[in-house]
């Protein structure tokens, strides 16, 4: 036994059904979020203990109506579950089932039964549906069907032992087929079991219908298959709506022996909430509180423990430094690596705090409204009722936006929220505005009660909202891409959250996130130390030689001297001398080739801008005051006036607001389309955006 | 009998499921529980007239316009 391989447990259900609680239930820490190979999709495995010491592998597949698949998501599913093969075929099947909405549930589970896979099917909500006078007898299922189940309620996790207790003792058989395909249909799977060597008939009828949908099937088979259907004038369409309608016939039957409908159901809360939250002028006002308290949270409460982390890491880089033996090493670890890392922990507070409120907004069912009301005005921008998360996301950071578009079934329109959701201003460029406003904008108050830096601020994160919704309309015109979505979408029943979830879900995001971004922007980070340290000739070696001449005998201080030590490295450093040479092509935006260092730095991470302003100006320090009175002291040579005027200022802040500045982004948006060529046009089309718009203003203003 | 769309419902009208004008999209209906001969109600419509929300097979289901009107009823 201990020789085995760990057995597999495959977790199946309907989406809303109550899986993810089962499956934290099942699991609890014991949790690995990866990827199924190949493609996109979330894989969440966990093992579960069982009271005899036994381990096994929990599989979480991804919630689905049935096994005709339409998204990735649903696909994962069919490719576990039909590939005996595939390392996660499972040992046995648990199907749970939302007892309150028991008819369609049972669907999925007519299908997993005729796939010659072990199951136990567990009954959730039970409590719901006799709320809403459904009386679901869990014996006279068992019954029925010949298969073990379990009531069970995931929001408590009563009846997960008992689950346990009858994966551990029974010997589970193989649930008898329950839908029989015509004689002409046998036929057809039994050429199809024999050519492609498969045992069990519903498989061959699966793969008979939608062989097209994938990638395992070679185009050899796909040409038989194709013959097949011609030479048998098969319709696949009528045989599948065939299916659906016996199995439907099926569970009619358990139906009427197994639930009691009390017809004295009254209007239950769902009913009542939805005639607010719905409405037009509440719905939407109630959306906009809503989404004022996540902002706020994001900023406000995140500010603690961000200042936190930003000052831990520079403590942490101060203390090597001043205990590690100098050289290349040393440097590279306190310049390079770790303000690389604290870069990306500097994020995990807000995207922490996001996720809370989605999974919240998502646990209660509230987000399924949300997609519901602002459906309609997002399709007139090409858009889809499900890019209002990703765009809200798109705040915080693009990253967990992005993989946040899986949701939409459309391509198309998922396409078109992955390539604007960048234009949202994401909390990287927070500190670059913060910056540039107090540049420009006076610290005053307009009426008296309005800081005019505030509303400066406001204005940049609506600029990008409209950026976006104006660049999907454009998508929409341009790109032709047929594609028959659906938006079909069920609104569940409002319940309270389950905080052992919403837990679950912030360590997750903010785990994927830590990887997926961090990754890159470490690597970037070291990339950009290595071009900001070195330079070509001994400029770099005999810097403070150069520097004591350049003074002329001039008698400074010894922190000022180093300071202008550093700012002569990273003039002439490669990323210096590259600021140089691309400031031909930023002068019409008002920039010199100080500012130009700035944005090469910008690319592992937009508010490195900060820094590399701080450094450039040889302050010695990252206070924000100070850079602000440098920046506002600097002189334009050209000019003789200042540097910063409000048209270079304005010509700065839309560029960071528009610019693709972030390769964890272009990483992202790679792996979700599976091509360079979205990220890549998304790349070209944000930098020309950025370009046009930012000279445009500098122009107006100049 | 002249058959008319779910799209033509008014809210808490229902009607009994008769058949689809859309061949692939009816097979993604019925696995959602639109089955010919079942009742569906409209329960209420997006404030701006769309999507819709159907009670069907026990639960509520929200349907685009373009969907809904794929569903003929008696």
């Amino acid at each position: 036994m201990a020789k085995d391989r760990i057995k597999r447990i495959a977790l199946l259900g309907n989406p809303n059904s109550g899986k993810s609680s089962l499956f934290n239930h099942l699991t609890g820490l014991n949790q690995k979020v990866g990827n199924f190979p190949g493609v996109t999709v979330e894989k969440k495995t966990g093992i579960c203990q069982l009271d005899n010491g036994e381990k096994l592998m929990v599989i979480d597949l991804p919630g689905t109506y049935s096994l005709y698949p339409r998204s990735l998501d649903e696909r994962v599913v069919f490719d576990t579950l039909t590939d005996t093969k595939n390392p996660d075929y499972p040992d046995l099947a648990i199907l749970i089932v939302d007892a309150s909405n028991i008819k369609r549930n049972l669907l999925l589970f007519t299908q997993i039964a005729d796939l010659d896979i072990p199951v136990i099917l567990v009954l959730n909500m039970l409590d719901v549906a006799t709320n809403r006078g459904q009386r679901v007898s869990p014996t006279k299922i068992a019954k029925f069907f010949s298969i073990p189940t379990i009531s069970l309620n995931a929001r408590t996790g009563q009846g997960t032992e008992l689950l346990k207790q009858t994966i551990a003792e029974h010997k589970i058989n193989k649930p008898e087929p329950i839908y029989q395909s015509t004689n002409f249909e046998q036929e057809l799977e039994n050429e199809v079991m024999e050519k492609l060597g498969i045992t069990n008939n519903y498989i061959a009828h699966l793969l008979i219908i939608q062989y097209q949908n994938f990638p395992g099937i070679s185009e050899k088979e796909k040409t038989f298959f194709k013959d097949l259907i011609t030479k048998n004038k098969f319709n696949p369409e009528l045989s599948q709506s065939k299916e659906i309608l016996a199995r439907y016939k099926i569970i009619d039957k358990v139906i009427d022996d197994a639930v009691i409908y009390n017809l004295q159901k009254n209007r239950n809360l769902t009913e009542r909430l939805d005639k607010f939250f719905t409405h037009k002028f509440y719905g939407y006002f109630i959306f906009l509180v809503i989404l004022f308290i996540i902002f706020q949270a994001i900023f406000a409460w995140a500010k603690a423990p961000m200042d936190f982390i930003d000052s831990s890491f520079s403590a942490i880089s101060i203390f090597l430094k001043s205990n590690l033996p100098p050289g290349v090493l040393t440097n590279l670890l306190t310049e390079g690596i770790i303000p690389g890392i604290g870069g990306v922990g500097i994020f995990i507070p807000q995207i922490a705090i996001l996720f809370a409120f989605i999974s919240i907004l998502e646990e209660t069912g509230y987000m399924s409204r949300v997609v519901f009301l602002m459906d309609k005005i997002m399709r007139k921008f090409g858009l889809n009722g499900k890019s209002v998360v990703p765009l809200i996301s798109g705040v915080a950071c693009a990253i967990p936006a992005i993989l946040a578009t899986r949701t939409i079934d459309n391509w198309k329109e998922r396409l078109t929220t992955i390539f604007v959701t960048p234009l949202m201003s994401c909390s990287a460029r927070l500190p670059v505005y913060t910056i540039l406003i107090a540049l420009v904008v006076p610290d005053e108050e307009l009426f008296g009660f309005l800081n005019m830096q505030g509303l400066a601020l406001m204005g940049m994160y609506i600029l990008g909202f409209v950026a976006s919704i104006l660049s999907a309309s454009i998508i929409n015109l341009i790109v032709k891409i047929q594609d028959k979505g659906y938006f079909i979408m069920e609104l569940p029943l409002y319940k309270f959250p389950r905080w052992k979830n919403v837990g679950m879900t912030i360590f997750e995001k903010s785990r994927t996130f830590t990887y997926e971004a961090g990754k890159i922007i470490v690597a970037i980070s070291i990339i950009l130390w290595v071009a900001a340290s070195f330079g070509p000739g001994d400029k770099m070696k005999n810097a403070e030689v150069y520097v004591t001449k350049s003074l002329d005998g001039k008698k400074i201080g010894e922190k000022e001297f180093d300071a202008k030590v550093d700012a002569f490295r990273l003039e002439n450093s490669f990323a210096g001398i590259f600021g140089k040479t691309i400031e031909p092509v930023i002068r019409p935006l008002g920039y010199d080739w100080k500012i130009g260092i700035a944005l090469v730095t910008s690319f592992a991470a937009r508010e490195v801008f900060v820094g590399t302003m701080a450094t450039i100006y040889s302050i010695g320090s990252e206070e924000e005051s100070t850079i602000k009175s440098r920046m506002r002291a600097e002189i334009n040579p050209k000019t003789g006036g200042p540097m910063y005027t409000p048209a270079v200022a304005l010509s700065l802040l839309i560029f960071y607001a528009f610019a693709m500045q972030c390769m964890s982004t272009l990483a992202v948006v790679k792996k979700e389309t599976n091509s360079w060529k979205w990220p890549l046009i998304q790349l070209g089309y944000m930098s020309g955006l950025a370009y046009i718009c930012s000279f445009i203003v500098y122009n107006i203003f100049k | 009998m002249d058959s008319k769309s779910v799209a033509e419902l008014k809210p808490g009208e229902s009607g009994i499921i008769a058949g689809f004008t859309d061949g692939v999209i009816s097979l993604k209906l019925m696995e959602m529980g639109c089955i010919p001969g079942s009742t569906i109600k409209m329960n209420f419509a997006a404030p701006f007239g769309d999507p819709i929300s159907y009670d069907i097979a026990g639960y509520n289901l929200s349907l685009r316009i373009s969907e809904a009107s794929c569903i003929l009823i008696n």
